[in-house]
């Protein structure tokens, strides 16, 4: 395996991380996490229905990916710790992706709930992964209380705007002593690739491809973009120049 | 001789219902839930109630039941 990650002492071949939420239908969805070539899916926590119990999503999933639970829609640390402790027990897993939401409308994590929250996850034995903002304060503080990763936003969830904020996001890459996953927003391929060649270790999808107009080929072209992106950051990039330096030789030249 | 069990109220997944179950495993069957079902997990008053100990928790009124299963999500 070349360039892998590892997260908690799990080795990842796949940089590309995808969500489960949204698709056409269930098939779609299994043919876009086949054709992403990801090895870690998200997955919600909810109430069962209870007209019923009828076979889940997690059935097809279990033993082809690593599921990653979120606490998607917590507004509270009593609530997220709850969800994580059901999902631990749910899935059998200690991993968990941590959303704490501070505002309902832009989705926005919580920061001063979400550290204190991550902190009780982990002194719990959790792997949290932290969905956060692009603040590398807000990261370091993540770090420091033991989570595995940090996943900063690239721009609203569900948004498609891209990475709003390219400087924060290379510099929380630049410090953090954890792997860093850009989570949310991604659109298209090319800020997935940017997102990698500002030094993101990871990133993770789900609108952009369950609502593309294909959404088995966004999965190839989002596979495509990450590792484009990988190989420009591992390959170092030109410096920007403000000036114009030719490429052909200068000597030599015709009608001189 | 069966003897029937007493109708408690509880609130399961957010809404308030009369059953009649003394445990765990009673309510769940009660709701038609499949003991051996995987991916299932339920909490009572803020606690998850492991597996195990489905069969012997006891329930009492006004107890607060969350049974949960994983869904998509990103």
């Amino acid at each position: 395996m070349t360039d892998p990650l590892t997260i908690a002492g799990t080795t990842l071949a796949s940089r590309l991380f995808v969500g489960t939420a949204g698709y056409p239908n269930q098939q779609m969805l299994l043919d876009c996490l086949e054709t992403s070539g990801t090895e870690l899916v998200t997955v919600s926590i909810r109430r069962i229905s209870l007209e019923g119990y009828a076979e889940s999503l997690v059935d097809l999933l279990e033993g082809r990916y690593r599921l990653l639970p979120n606490t998607a829609g917590c507004v509270t640390a009593r609530d997220a710790i709850l969800t994580a402790e059901l999902a631990r027990e749910a899935l059998q897993t200690d991993w968990v992706k941590l959303e704490l939401i501070g505002d309902r409308e832009t989705l926005y994590p919580d920061v001063e709930q979400l550290v204190h929250a991550a902190d009780q996850l982990v002194r719990s034995g959790f792997t949290v992964l932290p969905y956060c903002n692009e603040d590398p304060v807000a990261c370091q503080k993540l770090a420091d209380v033991g989570c595995a990763a940090v996943m900063p936003l690239g721009s609203l969830i569900g948004s498609g705007g891209g990475i709003a904020n390219p400087a924060a996001i290379e510099l929380v890459c630049s410090r953090s002593p954890v792997p860093v996953v850009l989570d949310a927003g991604i659109g298209t391929a090319s800020d997935a690739a940017l997102a990698m060649e500002l030094g993101c270790d990871a990133v993770l999808v789900n609108t952009a491809i369950a609502k593309s107009h294909d959404p088995q080929r966004m999965a190839a072209a989002m596979r495509a973009g990450v590792e484009a992106g990988r190989l420009a950051r591992l390959a170092g990039r030109i410096p920007k120049r403000r000036f114009a330096e030719p490429s052909s030789p200068q000597l030599g030249l015709v009608s001189t | 001789m069966t003897e029937r069990a007493t109708m408690i109220r509880l609130r399961i997944n957010g809404v308030e219902d009369e059953v009649g179950a003394s445990t765990l495993a009673e309510l769940l069957k009660h709701q038609g839930i499949d003991l051996q079902a995987r991916f299932l997990a339920v909490a009572i008053n803020g606690a998850v109630i492991r597996r195990a100990d489905w069969l012997a928790h006891p329930l009492s009124p006004g107890d607060e039941v969350e049974i949960v299963r994983p869904l998509q999500g990103g």
